[in-house]
Formats: structure tokens, sequence, C-alpha cells
């Protein structure tokens, strides 16, 4: 069995690399140290204002202590694990083989399993609202995750911005139904369409940045769309943001409980869930489209040419790729499904103000992108699920989540530093190619 | 024949106020191997670039083919059925093997069965690549990495062929393995080829003719055979080492 592999490691380990208990005690009486420096103030003194606005602050060095004593402990229990673990102490090591391939087995069937319960969700939930409302939640998250990957797992384009096309998604269906009264259905294609041309404006001026720089750019233009919705009172309503924004209709037919509605002509009796499982129905195929669209574009010359230019733009440019418009259709491709997910996401609240679009939301996109694997699809919508749908789960350990899924991202990255799905699948021709190899192999007959 | 397939007329080049090229001329005829050889900061792969419009001339001509290609923009000249096998191999290394040579598939706009085509060629020069079809380029070995840049050049079904140090950092044998390739696709195939190469010795033997680049400037051009002879090439590219 595997086991033979991690026990023969740790005297291989002790023998090159000096690991003993002094290493061990000192990297622990470090980073103790460490930790008392920066928990002394943060912990060790509690400061408030006083009644009259004075400041009042009390020691709390017990607290400070055993934070101090936890990271000791800690270091000392790391540094056993990874001595005991072997030098490459991953995940990889202490998985055996059997079980590994019984993962990869179970990971082909899990998409279509995901999906299969998904369709059911609102089947099996119906009378849960709480947890169809969460599944729209984690929905919207995937289209977003989705739409956002185009832009940073295939393109390589690093947009800290991308909430802006979210919100240019949301005002505009916000904005062109309660002033001019046109459906979601005419809405939403628009929605895209504007987002996707805000998208080619952000790209213009950034065609010749790259990682970091392309990063702030792209955070400022998140930065600036919000404040123009802000303080552009006349229009966007400012803070107060636009109210009363029409729900969704099934093509013309409203889900209200009025003789028109969906369930008079049905002849059932109306139910407020029917909007809330259409919705659902709704976002789901929204995201599905984003989904198939994408994997539809990954083996056109397009999408190759995406892959390319994040691998190297100087082979791009030398196999004849146009930098200017590769990029420029990613940044629209991108931002027109985060325009479709705002126009969702209006749709849904019936409210929308600038407090819903602020950098944390292109943070968390962002986030569920490089979890889940840049350029996955599956992994995206893991991710998704798991930082959307587990940070709702963890709702009663209060401040502690937060806590919890810091560390959580820091031990996938360490894990599994290319995401949860880091695994890439080919594209190109896997049938043609195979039927060329078997031409090849009659030549060689003959 | 013996009409220029690509005529360099008075080629000038700079990189803000270093001037890289001060008035080249060059010329390949259809069917030949030509080398460039000079040493290092020559201007060799300057020269190369600017070929493909990056970075522009300044001044003077590009002609392929009978028409003038200066100002054409750089993703309109690689769909001239000119390629290039850009220096330091630059594959796509997430990518499979297979998207790579699909990429050079694409530039050239070809159908299906030319694609099959081209590819049963590749596969016949480089038989690795058939091997590792499916595996990431990143993975692959230094020679097996050329081997795909150049193969990936050869998708696009080129007239011209632009070689910018092909045999840079590989082992003698696989270096061989590269330029033979480059003689079959040249005998067999009639295709065209511009190498620059930093081994003068090998490139001169392979080419039919040459050219010696020194400061931006040619100072000599002349048969294979015949510049391997000069004793200043000789002194400078090939024995410089041993001094």
């Amino acid at each position: 069995m595997s086991a033979s592999l991690p026990a023969s490691s740790p005297p291989a380990s002790n023998g090159s690399e000096p690991v003993g208990a002094g290493f061990i005690l000192k990297k622990a009486v470090l980073s103790a140290l460490v930790a008392l420096g920066l928990f002394s103030l943060m912990v060790g003194v509690r400061t408030e204002a006083g009644q009259s606005g004075q400041l009042e602050y009390w020691t709390r060095f017990g607290e400070l202590a055993s934070l101090v004593g936890a990271v000791f402990v800690g270091s000392i229990v790391v540094e056993l694990l990874r001595l005991w673990l072997g030098p490459r102490g991953g995940l990889g090591s202490f998985v055996p083989a059997s079980v590994q391939s019984g993962l990869s087995v179970a990971g082909r069937y899990l998409a279509p399993a995901l999906l299969i319960f998904t369709l059911l969700v609102p089947v099996i939930f119906y009378n849960q609202r709480y947890i169809l409302d969460l599944g729209i939640l984690v929905l919207t998250y995937v289209m977003l995750g989705w739409g956002l990957n185009v832009v940073v797992g295939l393109a390589g384009l690093l947009d800290l911005g991308y909430v802006a096309f979210y919100a240019v998604g949301a005002y505009s269906y916000g904005l062109l139904s309660t002033t001019f009264g046109l459906s979601f259905w005419i809405c939403l294609p628009l929605a895209g369409i504007l987002a996707a041309f805000w998208g080619v404006l952000l790209g213009f001026p950034v065609l010749r940045l790259r990682g970091d720089y392309l990063a702030i750019v792209t955070l400022a233009f998140g930065e600036i769309i919000r404040l123009v919705l802000i303080n552009w009172q006349d229009v966007t309503g400012g803070p107060n943001g636009i109210s009363g924004i029409p729900r969704p209709s099934l093509f013309g037919i409203p889900l209200t409980p009025g003789p028109d509605g969906l369930a008079a002509m049905l002849g059932i009796p109306f139910s407020p869930t029917h909007r809330i499982v259409f919705l659902f129905y709704l976002i789901l195929a929204l995201a599905l489209l984003t989904n198939w669209v994408t994997i539809r574009l990954r083996r056109l010359p397009i999408g190759r040419a995406w892959e390319a230019l994040r691998e190297d733009e100087v082979a791009c440019r030398a196999l004849g790729i146009n930098i200017t418009t590769t990029k420029l259709t990613a940044f629209a491709t991108g931002a027109m499904f985060g325009g479709f997910a705002g126009a969702f996401f209006a749709t849904r609240q019936g409210f929308i103000s600038p407090e819903s679009f602020t950098f944390q939301e292109s943070a968390l996109v962002l986030a569920i992108v490089v979890l889940g694997g840049m350029g996955s699809q599956l992994g995206v919508a893991l991710a998704a699920l798991a930082m959307i749908g587990g940070f709702e789960l963890f709702r009663s350990l209060e401040v502690y989540r937060m806590l919890v899924f810091g560390l959580a991202m820091v031990l996938v990255m360490i894990w599994r530093p290319r995401g949860i799905v880091g695994h890439r699948s080919p594209t190109v021709f896997l049938e043609k190619s195979k039927s060329i190899s078997s031409d090849l192999v009659k030549e060689g007959h003959g | 024949m013996s009409a220029s397939l690509l005529q360099i007329r008075n080629l000038r080049a700079s990189y803000g106020k270093i001037e890289a090229l001060k008035g080249v001329d060059l010329d390949i005829k259809a069917g030949e191997i030509v080398a460039l050889i000079g040493a290092n900061g020559a201007g060799k792969s300057t020269l190369m670039m600017s070929i493909f419009g990056r970075p522009r001339a300044s001044s003077g001509h590009i002609v392929y083919d009978g028409s003038d290609i200066t100002q054409v923009p750089t993703h309109q000249i690689a769909r001239l059925r000119i390629a290039q096998s850009p220096e330091g191999r630059r594959i796509f290394p997430r990518m499979s093997v297979a998207e790579n040579l699909q990429m050079g598939a694409d530039a050239g706009a070809t159908t299906e069965a030319q694609r099959a085509e081209t590819l049963d060629r590749v596969f016949a020069l480089f038989p690795r690549l058939k091997e590792r079809f499916e595996q990431r380029g990143g993975t692959l070995s230094g020679g097996e990495q050329q081997m795909l840049a150049i193969g990936r050049a050869l998708m696009s079904r080129p007239r011209l062929l632009l070689l910018d140090e092909p045999s840079l950092g590989l082992a003698p044998l696989i270096a061989r393995q590269i330029f033979d390739a480059i003689r079959t696709l040249n005998r067999q195939d009639g295709l065209t080829v511009l190498i620059v190469e930093q081994n003068a010795n090998h490139a001169l033997k392979l080419a039919h003719r040459g050219y010696v680049l020194v400061n931006g400037l040619i100072t000599l051009s002349g048969s294979g055979a015949e510049l391997l002879q000069r004793p200043e090439i000789r002194a400078a590219y090939l024995e410089g080492g041993r001094h």
C-alpha cells in the first residue's frame, strides 16, 4: 500500500534537513514573539470612548497570554506534523492512490449530479423559502464567477472592478424599466449590451497594461462607477438608489395574485413561492447560458486566443492574433455576463443602491474564481457554493465566520495553489486527434 | 526561381532613442535558406521582429512577394504566410501540444483537410510531438519545446519561415535534429527560411547564403561556404571562444 511512502520519508527528511527539537523550539519562540508584537496592542489593550468622549482603556493581559501561548503550541504542532508527514506533507501524500482514483471517477459524475440536484432544489425545498433564496444567491455568484472567469481565468486579465459591470447591468434594468416601462425580457439583452459596451470602454485604456497595473486601473474603474452612481443624483437617485423596480414576468404573464396572473391562468391557487421558484430557474438558466457560451467559445479560435494571450502575448502576436480585439472581446464578454447578472439582481431585489456594488463584491467574485481554479467551470461553481453557502451556514458563528473563511482560503491556497479544481481540461479536438493518429497508424501498417 | 520573396531595403528601426538597425539591405530568394549571424546585440532579432512590424521600421522598405508590408499591422503579416518561431521558443506552457499546434493553424486560416495534412507533416518531421500530443506544452523538454515552436509556425502553412535562435540552449544532438528538420523542410517542401543564429558554424553550413550583422549594419554577405572560409568570420564567430 501507499503507507510505505510516508513511512520511508521521515527518516530521509531527518537525514537531509537538520530538523531537531532545538529548531522547532526556536521557531515556536519566534512565532510567539511575533504574535506578542502583533496582538499586544490589538488584544492586550482595549480602548473605548468614555462618557464625555475621553479615551478609556484597560489591559487584557490574560487574553493576550492565551493567544501567544496558542501560537507557541500551534507552531510546535505544525512542525511536528510536517516532520511526521515528510518533507512534502501535502494532501497527496496521505491520500491513498485507490482513493485518489476513486475521487477522479466521482469527479467525472460530480458536474452532472450537481446539475440534477440544482434542478430539483425547488421541488425538494419548495416550502423552505430560506433555502430557495440562498440557492438564488449562490447561483448569482456562480454566474458572476463564470463571467469573471472569462476575463481572469481564460484571458488572464486581472480585473478587480468586475462589480462595475454588475452595477451597470442592474442600473440599466432599473432605469429602463422605471422610466420607460420596458419589460425584463427587453431590458435583459440591453443590460448585457450596455455592460459589454462599458467593458470595451474599460478595455481601451488598459490595452497595454498587464498584471498589477491592470489590477489597479480596473479597481479604480469599479470605484468610479460606484461614485458616479452615488453622485449623479438626478439620474441614479444617488445613495437612495432606485426602488419599485418591476418583477420579471413569464413572457408577459405576471406572477401576481390578480386575474391576469400566472396562477389564475393555470387554475392553481396563488402562492408567493411561485415567484421565488421562477427566479431560481431564471438565474439557473442565465448561469447555464454563461457556462455554455464559455465552453463553446473555448473551442473556437477566439477562446483559444484568450488562453494563448494569458500564456504569452509576444507569441500571440507572432501567430497573427490581433491583441486589441482579443483583449476587448474578453472584457466585453465577461462584462456582458456581469450585466445579465446585474439585471437579474435588480429584478429580484426590486430595489438597488450603490451600496450593493462595493469593492467587496469584486473581491468576493475574484476569490471565487481563484479558489475554484482559474479557468475551471466546475471549480468556480463549487467555490461559489462553498463561499456563499458556507458563509450562510456559519451565520450562527457571528464574528468568527470571517476568521474561519480566511483560514479556509489560506489552507486551500497552500494545498491546492491552482484552486480546488486546478486541472485544466484540454479543448482541442480529442476525437479529431484520435482520427488523425489512427490515420497515421494505418499508414504505418500499409 | 530567382525572384526575391523578401526584399529589405535600407531598413532602420529603433527602440526609443537607440537605433538598432541603421539601414539594412537583405534579400531572400524563394527556396533559399538564408542565415543571419552576428554577435549579441548586433540587431539580429530586431531585424527579424521588424519584418513583423515590431518594432516598426522608422524608414526603409520591406517588400514581401511583390507587395510592400512595411506598414501592415503585425497580426495581418502573420496571415500572409510568413511564420515565425520566436526567440526563446515561447510556446504556451499551460496549453496542450495539440492546442499549441492548433493556435498556429488558426493563424493560417486553413481548411480542415489542410490542417490534417500539415499536422501529418509536422508529426513526420518531429515524431516526438505526436507522442506528446495531449501533454501540456510546459512539461516538454527544451528540445521538444523547440520542435513545438517550429511545428506551431509550420501549422499556418508558411512560404517564409523566420527562425530565431532555434538551437538556443539545446544539447548538440538535439540541435542537429532541429537543423536536419530545417534542411528537410527546405529540400522537400521548398520552404524558404531565414535563420538567425549565434551558432555561426551550424547556420552557415546549413544556409545557401549568409549575412553578417554588426551594430545594426550588414558588413558581409555571401554563400554559406564562402563566409565559413573568411578569416574575419572564423576569428569573430567560429574561433572566438578560444582566444
